[in-house]
């Protein structure tokens, strides 16, 4: 089995996970910017974070002879303070041309407010100014339906952007339709105790079609499970599903809205 | 799959959340305290259950989610709990 995983945050899992995901068959995988679980106190910690995700963590990962990409932002969580979250986004141009950034990400929203809509389009036109791929969170649990509406009219607002640059993700089964409906990609986020199960997002794949979804882990400091994407293929095996089917689920879909950056690329 | 398949790979896993559910509403009438708009919504999500038609988990998601339109003016705070805290 070969996978790629699209979505993990690393820097808060032991190496150890790295062993286990390339026993088992991870080829990649790729580290949006995510919220520490304290907020930042000004944008000297986000320039050390963004160091870490594309200097430090890719060394990590090489050592397993893992291939390390990043997405760069300021996280919905931290972007009530606008003031802060403009003199971040000041400073990713000095990482975006570096070998393993491949886009804007996680941007989004977290509670829907005013100040995080205002930042998620400050990311948006910075991502079309610098013709980079977007990766999106959609909020949690009861805030994700409005978050999802509200993410899709600024990106379709924005002429710029072409949907099949952008992926949505964290959709589940009342968001995945109309994100797919308007040309997006979707993720689903395999986590124990909310977001999909595996049994669940195979459900979505059996309804909705594999054309433009991807699976992932988003594997942090919380309840989340580093090795999900294989198990759920595993699932998807039980289930009766090919391995051909399988490996464009867990491979080849990553890899092609990944590929969009020329940067991205695998082992031969 | 047929549908004996599903039921032999997701029956007994479903019988156990079912009975879960089951004993956690036990729990909650239990206990004392007032109203709480997370079990409102539990309790409407729950009727979805019992529809004829597919699509019950989008239905059980919509439940409890937040069906207003406009962004909010300020973040109350980070964390989601699972319901819409309908008027508050």
């Amino acid at each position: 089995m070969r996978y790629i995983e699209p979505h993990g945050h690393m820097v808060s899992r032991t190496t150890d996970d790295y062993q286990d995901m390339v026993t088992a068959g991870c080829a990649a995988v790729c580290e949006p910017a995510f919220w520490a679980g304290y907020d930042r106190k000004g944008v000297q910690g986000f320039h050390d974070y963004f160091c870490q995700l594309t200097d430090y963590e890719p060394k990590r990962a090489a050592k397993f002879g893992l291939p390390h990409y990043a997405w760069l932002c300021i996280n919905p969580k931290e972007s009530e303070d606008v003031k802060l979250a403009e003199e971040v986004i000041g400073i990713i141009p000095q990482f975006i041309d570096k070998p393993s950034v491949l886009g804007i990400g996680e941007i989004g929203l977290n509670k829907n407010s005013r100040n995080e809509m205002k930042v998620l389009e400050m990311h948006v036109d910075l991502a079309a100014r610098t013709n980079s791929l977007i990766l999106v969170h959609t909020p949690h649990l009861e805030d994700k339906l409005k978050g999802t509406r509200l993410i899709l009219d600024v990106l379709k607002s924005d002429k710029r952007i072409k949907p099949e640059r952008c992926i949505i993700d964290h959709v589940e089964e009342h968001t995945v339709q109309r994100v797919l409906d308007a040309g997006f990609w979707a993720g689903m986020t395999l986590y124990p105790e909310s977001k999909c199960s595996p049994a669940r997002a195979i459900d979505i794949i059996e309804t909705y079609g594999a054309e433009r979804l991807w699976m992932n882990s988003a594997c942090d400091w919380g309840v989340s499970v580093p090795l999900a994407v294989p198990r759920t293929a595993l699932e998807m095996r039980r289930r009766g599903h090919s391995a051909k089917f399988i490996d464009q689920m867990i491979f080849q879909n990553p890899a092609r809205f990944m590929g969009q950056c020329p940067k991205f690329k695998l082992p031969a | 799959m047929t549908r004996q398949q599903v039921l032999e790979l997701y029956f007994m896993e479903a019988r156990f959340k079912l009975v879960e559910v089951a004993a956690f509403l036990d729990r909650v009438d239990r206990a004392k305290g007032p109203p709480d708009f997370r079990l409102a919504a539990f309790r409407k999500a729950m009727k979805e259950l019992s529809g004829k038609k597919p699509g019950r988990a989008k239905k059980v998601l919509l439940a409890f989610s937040d069906p207003t339109t406009k962004p909010i003016a300020k973040a109350p705070g980070k964390g989601a709990c699972g319901a819409w805290p309908a008027g508050k």
